[in-house]
């Protein structure tokens, strides 16, 4: 098994940690003038999202992780997976159980493109792109003229999203939103 | 394209140098000599936690290992040995394998020893040099004991390993566990009380462990303690000194020590430097010695985040 000495440590390092995939946001190098040297390393588990420091004692090593980020087309659901493709042209895919998209979930739309970390070959997490487009299944009828400014009201998109929408928005209208904080940007013109 | 110009920008480089005309100012007000000690050396340190970068000399048909400075401490103890008087130096120093925001390999130090003056008298001249290059008001002192019962409430000469243990552990997330008492002190010196400090202050009085070469001496609750001190700026640790050991038994006795530790760590062991001995069998005067970290002022000087920006070339350029 491949390891890391605290020397080679840097951000986006992928190692395990507590037998779990993790990887380097920020290290830092703690060494007083008369002192044992430290590697202070902000860590985000890949399985989890939890964002955590631990402290290294310089010269210690840790397991690599086989951990690859692949970007994925998004095919269909069975039920059980949720299935892509990879984008290399290989046709190859690979299937996600329900705890690697979770974050995803609402947000998949067939043939979109999804970043997948794959642990040991088989994937742990699937992220959406920052801005998807989405269809608006069901929200209540659109407010005559109302363009400008005023309230909100939630929108059901054809992923299972549900976002807070201008009162303008209708059934059908394609809309851009911000995964990351479910906001609405724009209406995409048809 | 070859990346060739300097880290730090010429204004910060003409900060550098308004910042080292006043040292020199200051020293030559004060009657203090400046002084200037070899780089490369046949001896060196066997600190444990302080590498050095040993360098290849031809001296005839052979090649002799010699060393890079990591501080002109020896040298200049020699000096006061030999009746100097109180000397200061400006001068580079090197230490293996120290990179990041706040180290270079290659890196300037301010080091000065003033003859029978006391610690407080030391820290005292200390903070005067502090405020006139940073303009920043005056310095507060806390003893080491003071400053982990404040923030951490513990006693750090009294705890045990294990509660020492304990207490980190509520503290930092530590990977693995063999860690020395001193080890954990200083980690959480450094993790836990280093950011809730005031923007400037010194910690006086070391755990005996931590001597390096200051005198041992009694305080008022009865136990021994390093008459050593540390000046902390912004988190940064600025400056190191010492109510300086003048016994010539027990430095040899120390490095001994060092060089038995550093075997245990497998790391290459460098005999007692026979020269500061005799230096300071034949007398060194009474005296205390600190030195500051010339980069790491700078850095405050003009807040620079990282070192690179007041070197002119760091060590990925140099």
């Amino acid at each position: 098994m491949a390891t890391y000495s605290t020397s080679e440590f840097k951000s986006g390092l992928k190692v395990l940690i507590d037998s779990e995939p993790c990887s380097m946001i920020e290290v830092e190098k703690v060494k007083p003038g008369k002192g044992q040297a430290f590697d202070r390393v902000k860590l985000r588990n890949l399985v989890n999202g939890r964002v955590w420091e631990r402290t290294f004692k310089s010269g210690e090593s840790i397991e690599a992780a086989d951990v690859m980020e692949l970007e994925m087309e998004y095919l269909y659901e069975d039920g059980e997976f949720w299935h892509f493709m990879k984008t290399d042209d290989s046709f190859e895919q690979v299937a996600a159980d329900v705890n690697a998209i979770v974050d995803a979930k609402i947000w998949l739309k067939e043939q979109d493109k999804y970043t997948m970390v794959l642990w040991n070959e088989a994937p742990i997490s699937v992220t959406p792109p920052n801005f998807v487009e989405l269809e608006v299944s069901d929200t209540d009828p659109g407010l005559k003229g109302d363009t400008a400014q005023g309230g909100t009201k939630p929108a059901k998109l054809s992923s299972g999203a549900i976002v807070k929408v201008p009162l303008f928005v209708n059934i059908g209208d394609i809309l851009r939103v911000d995964t990351r904080n479910s906001e609405y940007q724009n209406r995409v013109t048809k | 394209m070859v990346d060739w110009k300097p880290s730090a920008s010429l204004k910060n480089l003409q900060q550098r140098a308004y910042a080292l005309a006043k040292i020199r100012r200051f020293f030559s007000e004060r009657d203090v000599l400046e002084v200037e000690t070899p780089l490369l050396a046949r001896s060196t340190v066997p600190d444990v936690y302080i590498e050095s970068i040993a360098a290849e000399v031809v001296e005839g048909n052979s090649i002799r290992k010699n060393f890079l400075q990591t501080s002109p401490e020896f040298f200049m103890k020699r000096l006061l040995a030999s009746g100097s008087g109180s000397i200061y130096q400006i001068a580079k120093a090197f230490r293996q394998e120290e990179k990041g925001a706040r180290h270079n390999i290659e890196f300037t130090l301010l080091e000065w020893y003033r003859l029978s003056y006391s610690l407080d008298q030391l820290m005292t001249e200390l903070e005067q040099l502090v405020q006139e290059v940073l303009g920043c008001g005056s310095i507060s002192r806390f003893s080491y004991r003071e400053i982990f019962q404040q923030h951490l409430q513990i006693d750090p000469h009294e705890i045990s390993l294990e509660e020492l243990q304990q207490r980190a552990s509520t503290e930092i997330d530590l990977s693995g566990c063999d860690l020395s008492k001193t080890d954990y002190l200083q980690l959480l010196l450094s993790n836990s009380i280093e950011p809730k400090l005031p923007p400037y202050c010194i910690i006086y009085d070391y755990p005996s462990e931590q001597a390096a070469l200051a005198t041992l001496a009694t305080d008022e609750h009865g136990v021994v303690v390093a008459k050593r001190f540390e000046l902390f700026g912004h988190g940064l640790e600025l400056a190191n000194g010492y109510f300086e050991l003048s016994d010539a038994a027990e430095q040899r006795a120390r490095f001994e020590k060092d060089n038995a530790a550093r075997k245990e760590k497998g790391l290459q062991t460098h005999d007692a430097d026979e020269k500061l001995i005799a230096a300071l069998e034949s007398g060194l005067p009474s005296c205390s010695g600190v030195a500051v970290g010339v980069d790491r002022l700078l850095m405050l000087l003009v807040e620079a985040k990282n070192i690179s920006e007041v070197i002119s070339f760091d060590s990925e350029r140099a």
